[in-house]
């Protein structure tokens, strides 16, 4: 298994392990080229790129008007199930589609059947009965396995609104190939590497030695189907890529496979832009491309990856709003040897947000370091300002756990590429667990029994050190409930609905990360600050269910870097995470945690009683880790510092995040103030082992009149939790929670 | 331990001073401006009492966030009347490195040699150039805030001056003529900011049952006041104030 090692491909590199063994980081560390300079370099848009780019944006247009453009629904999902597609062909530079038109959704019933009908209802479509019939006679689906394992309790804890999104009726995502490797070495190689693999896995036929072989089987299968799919459109991949065009072409190849294979909830890129700067410097440097060539390049990738879009139902889009699809892109960072894995490309990419203007995909994701360069500092803070499409993440506390060749998967769930993979685990409600510790385990809204063993509190008022021991009862009881529902939701998952062209991009031995989360963190710390410091009078009724809660006196609020309440948010996420650890996970998995919550805070929060902080019963809770809306009283910096408390190492090493929105005068008087302001503001952040920050510099004014006129904000984009949207695709709720959100203004 | 009446506190002001600031509100003010939004701060009884070690460990923890131009502001009300206070916390703050700025109209209590040792810069209120003017806005002298400037401008402390713009009062372009020969004859301005006038206070007005003596005055438009600005500032930043604007 070997490449010539004269090959012209890897012309003008410098040789390491990466020749003989697949190891992308060591190639990106023998080869790249940092950048400290700032983005005065930069080209605008190529003639080609503008009239490919005004063809979709008519198509993205459209679509938001209608909901979808259009449904093969006569194909099933795969790599290369599809006619080669085209926006414009003879100006495409790059080229693929996932079907065989843009915006063409693509129906995929291995996660459910239900769900693909449901959604082809929402839009008016019929899905093909051959289809239907094949499935339903002969192909059991991911969905159908899952219920066929669920026990009643997983069930009623699922339907209470207490383990909500679980991913059993959609893809789960969240996974990552490493689609760099398919352009440095062609699919020969790695389909060749992965039978040596499979011919090593040999010994005792142990459960996992058998599912790992039959795995192994299927994704060499997929990498000659994504071989195939690329040869239709003309597109060799087996070999390795000669230049930069071939580069970015060959890996949107591999990154295409992904999505027309599966319909995970994120579908994310990884971290490419540093790769493939060194085959677009080793062509500049030869001459036989220029800037605005190079550019063109990534202009054009960019909008390929602006059109990924997957079939959903309405259910889901009240879970995720804005039909998001988390292409995230990881930038920037530091290498562990000091040096910035910034290069020229990096701006490129953050450049195309003014070539193409503002957009929610691929969700551009920033490694902040407080030793990047401070050009490139300043380009971020000045793109953020003007575009609201950027988020930050600290690499600073990442690199030492996932070294320097991580991605973001999603939002803010850092993996090793290649190495690792993520089992997604969605969210449980902690702020219905605590309603359980007071009401006995009984759902407040449902009536149902849902946590056995816990007494009712029947207390007139209630008392701290009662309802905290009820709530740990209560948390470690959902701590293994869940931790079995997401056993149960892998193991089908891998069985029904397996990723190969994603996993073919990994390494056979892999990693897995499982991804619990949590919603409604401030509202159980406020909460439980209401029981510690004020008066928390119960009102129940006839059964003997609190059903709202009158609070005598003022108490500490989280959002306002005030220990005594922020130390009881950090407890809770402790706790719970060390619950989570006791429970064994499906093929050896590792335990981590989020405080994110995408829009589903404001599905959480309908299906949550009032609660002890003076929240009423069905209002949103806060997105993520952030403070309850407005009750974060002292500013953005004591905002800012409640959440960096949150502790990420070893607890939510999956994420914590922080929307935040601030007006362009409290940031400044004028652009250069804003700009260092905001570098300020994310440095001393950061510094503090914070993890995660949104960015919005905006009015409220300008959201309330995009609400009411979306006609005049055909593009207006917002960050919201973890990703952004296209403001108008939210529902009237989510648009209402994000404007009442806390908007930091000048003083 | 000396304590301050704080009114309140906010974590990030960016508008008061360079940089990110933590702008501490202190309670009482003796002068009773016309447009004053912050009647809520003139009772000299009231605010909530913190040592200078509760402040101080305050702002250690938005320390991180000052980067090399923020640090704090103390405001109002006119933080010059806690004298003792002041003195102690800026005092502190020089000890430990935190940039320091006052923003203040000049009508303190005395003392302020002390207070200026220890600051970095002052955020001084023209409340008018003239005395009859002062008089009017103000319903005081001038006597005393002139005292303190002519202090500061003896002890090289490096000034922003302020004046807010109510239109028909303080709109003119004669008075604006007069406010710009007026601050030519001042040392150590680095920055002058004409603040338009606004009527968010109003509302404090309301729940605290007194009359509001603006009652019919519109707000100032910002924009009409560029040029001004950039008259005020010919050496300062015009270009900074331009794209602010677009």
């Amino acid at each position: 298994m070997s490449i010539d090692v004269n090959c012209t491909a890897w012309k003008g590199f410098h040789t390491g392990e990466w020749r003989h063994l697949v190891n992308v980081r060591n190639f990106i560390q023998k080869n790249y080229t940092p950048y400290t300079g700032d983005e005065s370099f930069l080209s605008g848009v190529s003639p080609r790129t503008a009239k490919v780019w005004e063809k979709a944006s008519v198509l993205i247009t459209e679509e938001i008007k209608k909901g979808i453009i259009d449904v093969d629904t006569h194909t099933v999902s795969g790599i290369d199930n599809f006619a080669p597609g085209y926006i414009d062909r003879e100006n495409e530079v790059i080229v693929g589609l996932q079907t065989d038109a843009p915006l063409k959704r693509i129906v995929n019933p291995f996660g459910g059947m239900r769900m693909v009908k449901s959604a082809l209802t929402e839009y008016g479509y019929q899905l093909d009965p051959e289809i239907e019939k094949t499935f339903s006679l002969y192909r059991k689906t991911h969905n159908e396995g899952v219920f066929d394992a669920y026990p009643e309790r997983v069930r009623t804890a699922r339907s209470a609104g207490l383990l909500t999104g679980l991913p059993d009726a959609y893809g789960r995502g969240r996974i990552v190939g490493d689609y760099r490797r398919v352009p440095l070495y062609g699919t020969d190689f790695l389909i060749e590497s992965k039978k040596e693999d499979l011919r090593n896995l040999d010994g005792p036929m142990t459960d996992e030695r058998i599912r790992l072989r039959e795995e192994v089987s299927e994704q060499i299968r997929a990498l000659q189907a994504m071989s195939r799919m690329a040869a239709r459109y003309g597109c060799d991949i087996t070999k390795p890529a000669e230049n930069a065009r071939e580069a970015v072409q060959n890996l949107y190849m591999a990154y295409l496979a992904g999505i027309k294979e599966n319909n995970g909830a994120a579908t994310s890129l990884g971290r490419t832009a540093t790769f493939l700067d060194i085959y677009i410097q080793r062509d500049l440097d030869q001459g036989i491309l220029d800037e605005e060539g190079a550019q063109e390049l990534i202009d054009q990738f960019i909008i390929k990856l602006r059109l990924v879009r997957h079939l959903r139902t309405p259910e889901y889009n009240e879970l995720f709003g804005g039909d998001p699809t988390w292409v995230t892109e990881s930038l920037g960072g530091m290498g562990i040897d000091g040096r910035t894995l910034v290069t020229k490309n990096t701006f490129r990419y953050l450049h195309t947000l003014t070539n193409l203007g503002t957009a929610p995909e691929p969700n551009l994701t920033v490694l902040w370091s407080q030793n990047l360069p401070m050009p490139f500092k300043a380009y971020c803070a000045k793109m953020s300002i003007d575009t609201d499409s950027i988020q930050y993440e600290n690499d600073d506390i990442m690199r030492p756990i996932y070294g320097d060749d991580y991605c973001i998967a999603c939002c803010v769930s850092a993996m090793a590429v290649g190495c690792q993979m993520q089992f997604f685990g969605a969210r449980a409600n902690l702020a219905k667990s605590l309603l359980y510790a007071i009401n006995g385990g009984v759902d407040e809204l449902k009536g149902t029994l849902v946590v056995p063993g816990i007494e009712k509190n029947t207390e007139e008022v209630l008392e701290y050190s009662r309802v905290i021991t009820d709530y740990k009862k209560v948390l470690s009881y959902v701590a293994e409930l869940y931790v079995d529902a997401i056993n149960i939701i892998h193991y089908m998952h891998d069985k029904y609905a397996y990723e190969a062209s994603q996993m073919a991009l990994h390494n056979t031995l892999v990693e897995r990360l499982a991804a619990f989360g949590i919603s409604g963190l401030s509202v159980a710390a406020d909460s439980l600050s209401a029981i510690k410091f004020a008066k928390v009078y119960p009102i129940r009724n006839e059964a003997g269910i609190a059903v709202d809660f009158r609070v005598e006196g003022d108490f500490p609020k989280y959002g306002n870097d005030n220990d005594s309440v922020d130390d009881i948010a950090v407890e809770l996420v402790s706790y719970f995470s060390a619950e989570l650890k006791k429970h064994p996970l499906y093929r050896n998995a590792i335990h981590t945690l989020s405080a994110l919550t995408i829009t589903s805070n404001v599905m959480y929060g309908k299906k949550t009683g009032s609660t002890p902080d003076g929240r009423k019963a069905g209002e949103p809770f806060a997105p993520g880790a952030n403070p309850m809306h407005g009750r974060d009283i002292h500013g953005a910096l004591a905002s800012l510092n409640s959440v960096a408390k949150i502790p990420y190492r070893a607890v939510c090493q999956d994420g914590v995040s922080n929307t935040f929105s601030i007006t362009p005068p409290a940031l400044g008087k004028s652009m250069k103030e804003r700009t260092r302001n905001l570098i300020s503001l994310l440095d001393g952040y950061f510094v503090q082992g914070a993890h995660h920050l949104n960015v919005n510099v905006m009015n409220r004014d300008l959201l309330i009149d995009a609400m009411e006129h979306p006609d005049n904000y055909p593009t207006l984009t917002i960050r919201v939790s973890g990703y952004a949207v296209n403001f108008n695709r939210l529902s009237r709720e989510q648009q209402m929670e994000v404007i009442m959100r806390t908007f930091h203004e000048a003083v | 331990m000396i304590a301050g009446k704080i009114h309140s506190w906010e974590s990030m002001g960016l508008v008061d001073g360079p940089g990110i600031r933590t702008v501490v509100f202190l309670q009482g003010c003796r002068l009773r401006c016309l447009y004053c939004h912050n009647p809520d701060t003139w009772a000299t009884e009231g605010g909530i009492l913190e040592s200078v070690d509760e402040v101080m460990a305050r702002l250690r923890r938005f320390r991180p966030y000052y980067g090399t131009e923020g640090g704090v502001t103390f405001s109002g009300g006119e933080p010059l009347l806690q004298k003792e206070f002041l003195t102690e916390i800026l005092a502190r703050c020089r000890r430990e490195g935190i940039h320091t700025c006052l923003d203040t109209a000049g009508c303190g209590v005395g003392g302020y040699e002390e207070i200026l040792k220890n600051t970095d810069l002052v955020l001084f209120d023209i409340k008018h150039y003239t005395e009859e003017g002062y008089r009017r806005i103000t319903g005081q002298s001038p006597k005393e805030s002139l005292r303190f400037l002519s202090l500061v401008q003896e002890m090289g402390i490096p000034l922003w001056l302020r004046h807010v713009v109510v239109p028909g009062l303080t709109d003119s372009d004669e008075h604006l003529e007069g406010l710009q020969r007026y601050i030519q004859t001042l040392r150590g301005v680095q920055r002058v900011e004409l603040l338009p006038y606004h009527t968010l206070g109003v509302h404090k007005y309301e729940r605290m049952q007194i009359p509001y003596p603006l009652k019919n005055v519109p707000p100032k438009d910002a924009e009409s006041l560029t040029q001004w600005q950039e008259r005020m500032n010919p050496n300062h930043s015009c270009k900074e104030n331009k794209e602010e604007n677009e």
